[in-house]
């Protein structure tokens, strides 16, 4: 078990240092590859505004004329112990962690991500308790009645759910639930409370993001629960719990969904991951300030920094849940952890 | 239950089981008015190839069809209560503390993610108010009695961790934990390799004779049988077609199947494949069962009873001091046959 946990730190560790490798390049080699300057980059970097000759001089300062492999030693010493920007007319200071610093707006991209992350993560994590309850609960009553009228109707709706792409089902949640009609009981989006000053309008603001994106992983759930339960229920050491004479609700919850809900801790572990490195579409669609906003209006603003940092952050974020979910399984199926 | 049926005195009696499943090709007559009685201390051994319909009249018995999707008709008398009729309440209390089975395949019998000892203490624990400490007292001390060493320690293992063999006993412990009075091996040893299946045979013929419990052990080989049982019955597409003690099924069989049986069994002496009177052709579908007798399509003496075989069902007679059989041939023809065709045959190897 202790190997066990140690080969999989050490599997995240080195993940990590390649995502931030890969990530690095893609933001400064392959411009470079399709022709950028280290000027250009430069200004790209520190902004339009600035002169030919003052992107130069940011060039130089900045080290874009380093070879690649200084550049990320740079980066990632600036992670660990914070860097200073020259850029020419003046030094910006960037404590650690320093995902970069924004020219455009003039500050360090962390404390920005820092922000952000409280509302992603509120979002998520409500979004989440929804559409396991639903989600589940709407898949083993399905797999236990199948073919009744429950099971039919759950799963056209979770058809549906799959199929609708985010923004369509935002939409029309917006205007059914918002726009002066007899439902217009939830906010429009756009707000965000901090749980932490105000719980009640907290969740009053996220709900309808809640079940905009709890829908959408819902029916994937309800869809992915029951075929487990389909398939687990139909295993030989179901027939041997109901031969032990144990009550059907022992079968069903001891034996069968334990089966049936292993595989999907990893499945929901990932999708985890993905969501608080950024729900963009929902973000986007209610206009809440999280990490998937930050990360489209850094892209419209050609903010580099932020982009770079974003998507870091994002990453890191992948291959935290992907060790966490390495970790759960090994203590869930015992198979895993002995072998 | 019809109201004049008379309670049996049998520990176990079934009377005209019959298990149907409706499906979308037609339905399924798995078993097919199945009857026989056992005692307390006594085997049974139910024989028939793959899809006779043995391993449904098990779960029959222990009341582990869904109602659903299973008809079950006839009447199973477990000392002096009827099941069939009984609620399904009432069935699953006798569910691993009267009656219990051990199934072919322990790997897949067995939750992969709970630990034997968990599996056995849980087993004993719907039966008996004691506390996990008490239970798995009881678990260590059944392991130690099926042959597992160290059951201390192996108590705490999960099934992947045993060998074949020893999930096999382990499956054996758990059937016993509540001192059963029926035990049903469901082909018990058809997963394991063959000096282990020796092994697990002796532990069943010991513990049985321990516990005093009724044991019915199905298989597809008469081989494994031969020593435990006192009783054998052949199941052939859903029926019985012979029912005697083990001397009768061995020494003066009377079925074209059971002498067909008898002519396929593996001998640890010859190459396993080697089959001295193989049976020709599959077993039946059991949608559309052959008419007349079931067996007719395949049997070599079919001929000799006038096309009697494909058109009429043979009743199971007696033919002499319980020993049945479910043939058209005449009993002296029969006789003949064995004396004279078959038996030379199996004894000349
Ligand atoms: N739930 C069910 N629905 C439909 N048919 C079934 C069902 N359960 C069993 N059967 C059918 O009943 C027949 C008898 O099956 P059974 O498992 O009793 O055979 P068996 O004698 O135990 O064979 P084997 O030696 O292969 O275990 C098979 O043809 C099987 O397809
Ligand atoms: S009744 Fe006829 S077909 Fe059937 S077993 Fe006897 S001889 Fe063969
Ligand atoms: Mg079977």
């Amino acid at each position: 078990m202790v190997t066990y946990l140690i080969r999989r730190l050490i599997g995240a560790v080195i993940m990590l240092l390649i995502v931030s490798m890969a990530t690095f390049a893609i933001f400064f080699l392959v411009p470079q590859i399709a022709g950028a300057t280290p000027e250009g980059m430069a200004s790209r970097y520190v902004g339009r505004t600035a002169s030919a000759e003052d992107a130069k001089i940011a060039a130089d300062r900045l080290g874009f004329n380093d070879p690649l492999v200084v550049q990320y030693g740079r980066f990632i010493k600036g992670i660990v112990a914070g860097a200073e920007f020259d850029y020419g007319p003046g030094v910006e200071q960037c404590p650690p962690p320093c995902l970069g610093y924004s020219f455009i707006t003039r500050q360090p991209v962390w404390p920005d991500l820092l922000d952000r992350l409280p509302v992603t993560l509120s979002l998520a994590v409500g979004a989440a308790v929804l559409w396991l309850i639903i989600g589940l609960s709407t898949g083993v009553i399905s797999a236990l009645r199948r073919g009744s009228v429950f099971d039919r109707a759950a799963m056209t709706l979770a058809l549906a759910g799959v199929s609708l792409p985010i923004f369509f089902t935002g939409l029309i949640s917006l205007l059914v639930f918002s726009y002066g009609n007899p439902f217009a009981v939830f906010a429009q989006g756009g707000h965000y409370t901090p749980i932490t000053e105000n719980p009640g309008e907290w969740a009053y603001n996220l709900i309808l993001p809640w079940i905009t994106l709890a829908f959408l992983f819902a029916a994937q759930y309800a869809r992915l629960t029951r075929a487990g339960m389909l398939e687990t229920m139909g295993e030989d050491y179901i027939r041997t719990a109901r031969a032990k004479g144990l009550i059907e609700r022992t079968v069903v919850v001891k034996h069968g969904m334990r089966g049936a809900l292993t595989p999907i801790v990893t499945i929901f572990g990932l999708d985890f991951g993905l969501l608080v490195g950024g729900a963009v579409l929902t973000e986007s669609t209610y206009s809440l300030p999280g990490l998937g906003k930050y990360a489209i209006d850094a892209i419209t603003n050609n903010d580099l920094p932020k982009v770079m940092g974003v998507t870091l952050l994002s990453a890191f974020f992948v291959v935290f849940a992907n060790l966490i979910v390495d970790l759960l399984y090994a203590v869930v199926d015992p198979r895993v952890r002995l072998s | 239950m019809s109201a004049e049926t008379t309670p049996s005195d049998a520990f176990l009696e079934l009377r005209d089981l019959r298990i149907h499943f409706p499906t979308d090709d037609g339905l399924v007559k798995s078993v097919d008015g199945l009857s026989f009685r056992l005692e307390r201390g006594k085997t049974l051994g139910i024989v028939g190839e793959s899809g006779s319909g043995k391993s449904v009249t098990s779960l029959g018995i222990l009341g582990l069809h869904n109602r659903k999707n299973a008809r079950v008709s006839g009447e199973i008398w477990l000392d002096g209560a009827e099941l069939v009729s009984s609620t399904q309440e009432y069935v699953r209390g006798l569910r691993g503390k009267r009656m219990a089975m051990i199934f072919q395949d322990p790997l897949s019998a067995m939750h992969p993610y709970y630990t034997v000892g968990n599996q056995i203490i849980e087993a004993y624990r719907v039966h008996h108010r004691v506390s996990k400490a008490v239970a798995r007292k009881h678990a260590i001390e059944m392991l130690g009695r099926v042959g597992i060493p160290n059951p201390a320690q192996r108590v705490d293992d999960y099934p992947h961790q045993f060998s074949g063999g020893m999930r096999q006993r382990a499956m054996i412990a758990m059937a016993l934990c509540c001192d059963p009075e029926l035990l049903i091996a469901d082909e018990p040893t058809t997963a394991l390799d063959v000096t282990v299946q020796a092994q697990i045979l002796d532990l069943m013929r010991d513990l049985q004779r321990d516990f005093n419990a009724a044991l019915i052990i199905i298989t597809h080989d008469l081989g494994v049988v031969a020593e435990l049982s006192d009783d054998i019955l052949v199941m052939y597409g859903g029926k019985c077609v012979e029912y005697g003690t083990a001397e009768n099924i061995f020494e003066t069989p009377e079925h074209p199947y059971t002498w067909g049986l008898l002519g396929s069994m593996p001998r640890l002496d010859r190459e396993s494949t080697e089959r001295l009177l193989p049976i020709k052709g599959s077993p039946p579908s059991l949608i559309n069962i052959p008419p007349g007798c079931a067996f007719h399509p395949r049997c070599s003496y079919a001929d000799r009873t006038g096309g009697k075989g494909s058109a009429e069902v043979p009743e199971l007679s007696e033919v002499r001091g319980g020993h049945k059989v479910r043939c058209h041939l005449p009993a002296n023809e029969r006789h003949a046959i064995w004396e004279s065709e078959i038996k030379p045959v199996l004894e000349a190897q």
